[in-house]
């Protein structure tokens, strides 16, 4: 104990610079380059940003796209994730582990070859090329690609949120509800999800964040047709390219405020999340000392 | 209700947590199932409950076969080990589940919730979470909720296991006064012999997947049918001796043991509970020689009503526990302090060859 203020004394200057440094790195990698974005995007005023996103209908068509892609992409993973924590935290069988390690493919996987593999399987020369042309559905340079390629990228977020927490909460409340009479839709809708809603509502954030801004694996599938199959990141992109740099940023612009209103959505779900794993430890030990009550005279 | 469980096994992998195990309760029996952990008595009980299946073996209640009947048609209240509230829940939410997923009118459910909350004792609590309650309210809040449904059978895995002593006791008198108001079959498992003994009209020793013994508590304590019975029941002095001709020796003590008259000489226990020994002054057993055995005070601890001597036979290196009632150890007419001689005689021996005991 003695030792402590000494030691703080003799890193001041240490500490100093590290916060300085981390400062520095964040102020230089983050805070700086989304400042511009919005600097350039409203440069010429609020009209002109505005302009810049609705009057070209190829920009309309991409915040529209993207405003559809994304929530099916979050609907299917929020569906799948649930199922599949749910096989994951409370059965046991033979590759499981193995089925987990698959859910974090897209983690570790180029988003341009999940892409390319997409192509394989669903493009005209693919796998299911042929089935699909007999079925005149189109896939590939499509909109389901489009969603196909965003769920393959967002796959882990819901899941992987999901698994821990069910794990800890245990089968026992939905046990209890069984034998309380409960069907299995009851037991989801009453209790399995009430205890999972913060960790599930967490997954969804952060996947529609993924969702919105997915660039590579959407870039192959898609096939970049401005009107057709861009979405917003796309489109940021191709104006770029077209040395349009003011309507660029305006779309950037709207991506990087959606970054910030998933940053304080997190930062709300992730206090309510431990203020629920608080619970859940509350709720497992036993403060006996607040027995106030007792049990006086408990039968007449 | 009753229950009758045929021949249950069940393995979990390699390990076999039950090993054909018949049990029969009685309608409006209290019934311990007692064992140490890993001797398959809460996974019977929850193969009783439908929240686990057995591999093997029937299980009926009232004659009806519902081995395979679903949990939630098996009309069982079951109370956790942890409880297992519905943390999002009020604790009137929690009591009222089983009805509200049965459908069951909102006027029926308050009323019945209301009633519930009267029994357990915890009116004007319906609208805590659970998080908000001590220990002990909680349980009777499960209890609560298992009762709503109006089981036929209730069934608690380690009811008093996460509370303190003093709340435990209570719970316990209180739990045994409410099976008496109610008469519901009542099945509960535990590891603490005190709890069965107070508890239940009956008591399941378990071990290792298989019953070791069942009687009423008494039997069990008085009688028991197994050195597991005999150990698991607490502190006991256990002599490796042997025995012939009808006799088992401890210390070079006789004691009758019929069952075995062969010449051959054979090992045997002798088991001794320490308050069954009974201590003295050397000088006042000097003419029953033969019978009590020369031993000097190690240690005296005091812990409330009973006063613990550990002795030390001479020539022996054993330790042997003794348990004098603090009132008689008053009385009696020697100095309990570590180095006092004494002579300790014992009322009662237990000899397991493993045949059946003899009780001298």
């Amino acid at each position: 104990m003695r030792s402590k203020p000494a030691t703080t004394a003799a890193s001041r200057p240490l500490s100093a610079v590290l916060v300085a440094g981390a400062l520095g790195v964040v102020g230089l990698l983050i805070v700086a380059p989304l400042a511009s974005v919005f600097y350039e995007a409203f440069a010429r005023g609020v009209g002109a940003w505005w302009g810049a996103l609705a009057d070209d209908p190829d920009t309309r068509h991409a915040i529209w796209l993207s405003l559809t892609v994304a929530p099916v992409a979050v609907a299917i993973n929020t569906v799948f994730g649930v199922a599949a924590a749910w096989l994951v935290a409370r059965f046991r069988f033979p590759g499981r582990s193995l089925l987990i390690s698959l859910f974090d493919v897209p983690f570790s996987v180029s988003p341009v070859v999940a892409g390319l593999a997409l192509v394989l399987i669903f493009g005209r020369q693919g796998l299911l090329g042929p089935t699909l042309a007999w079925l005149d559905w189109k896939i590939i340079f499509a909109w389901p690609g489009l969603v196909l390629a965003t769920t393959f990228v967002t796959l882990p977020l819901v899941v992987r949120e999901l698994i821990p927490v069910m794990e800890a909460i245990g089968p026992e409340e939905e046990l209890a509800a069984v034998s309380l009479g409960a069907s299995g839709w009851q037991v989801f809708w009453r209790v399995t999800l009430p205890n999972i809603r913060w960790a599930l509502l967490h997954g969804i954030v952060l996947a529609n964040a993924r969702a919105m801004g997915e660039f590579g694996a959407v870039y192959v599938v898609s096939g970049h047709i401005a009107g057709a199959t861009d979405t917003m990141p796309l489109r940021v992109e191709k104006l770029f390219q077209e040395y349009r740099q003011p309507a660029s940023m305006a779309v950037a612009s709207v991506l990087a405020g959606l970054a910030l209103v998933t940053l304080v959505a997190k930062f709300v779900i992730e206090r309510r999340l431990e203020a629920e794993s608080r619970d859940l430890e509350a709720a497992r030990s036993l403060p006996d000392s607040l027995d106030h009550t007792k049990v006086e005279g408990a039968v007449a | 209700m009753s229950i009758h469980v045929r021949e249950i096994s069940k393995s979990f992998g390699a390990f076999r947590a039950l090993d054909r195990v018949s049990l029969e309760v009685p309608e409006g029996t209290l019934l311990a199932l007692l064992g140490p952990s890993g001797s398959g008595k809460t996974t019977l009980l929850r193969i009783i409950a439908g929240l686990e299946f057995a591999d093997e073996g029937t299980i009926e209640e009232d004659g009806a076969d519902i081995t395979a009947r679903h949990a939630r048609d098996r009309e069982v209240g079951f109370v956790f080990q942890h409880y297992a509230l519905f943390r999002h829940m009020s604790v009137f939410e929690n009591i009222a589940f089983g009805l509200r997923v049965r459908k069951a009118p909102n006027a029926e459910v308050v009323a019945k919730v209301e009633e519930l909350l009267r029994l357990v004792r915890l009116e004007g609590l319906g609208g805590r979470k659970p998080a908000q309650l001590s220990g002990g309210q909680r349980q009777r809040v499960a209890l609560a909720r298992a009762l709503a449904i109006r089981p036929k059978i209730l069934l608690l895995d380690e009811p008093f296991g996460a509370l303190d002593a003093k709340v435990r006791v209570e719970l316990r008198q209180w739990l045994r006064r409410l099976h008496d108001e109610i008469g519901m079959t009542s099945v509960f498992v535990t590891h603490d012999q005190e709890e069965a003994f107070e508890l239940a009209d009956t008591v399941v020793v378990m071990n290792h997947g298989k019953i070791e013994q069942q009687g009423s508590p008494d039997d069990v304590f008085d009688h028991p049918a197994t050195p597991f019975v005999m150990d698991f029941l607490g502190n006991v002095n256990v002599y490796h001796g042997r025995v012939e001709n009808g006799r088992a020796f401890w210390h070079g003590i006789p004691i009758d043991y019929p069952d075995y008259p062969h010449a051959q000489a054979r090992e045997a226990r002798v088991y001794l509970r320490p308050h069954e020994l009974e201590l003295s002054a050397p000088a006042a057993v000097a003419n029953r020689l033969g019978t009590s055995l020369a031993a000097s005070i190690l240690r005296v601890v005091r812990s409330g009503p009973i006063t613990r001597v550990t002795c030390r036979p001479h020539g022996s290196e054993q330790e042997l526990q003794v348990d004098v009632p603090t009132e008689v150890a008053h009385r009696l007419q020697i100095i309990l302090e570590p180095g006092t001689h004494v002579a300790i005689t014992p009322r009662k021996a237990r000899v397991f060859v493993p045949d059946p005991e003899y009780v001298i």
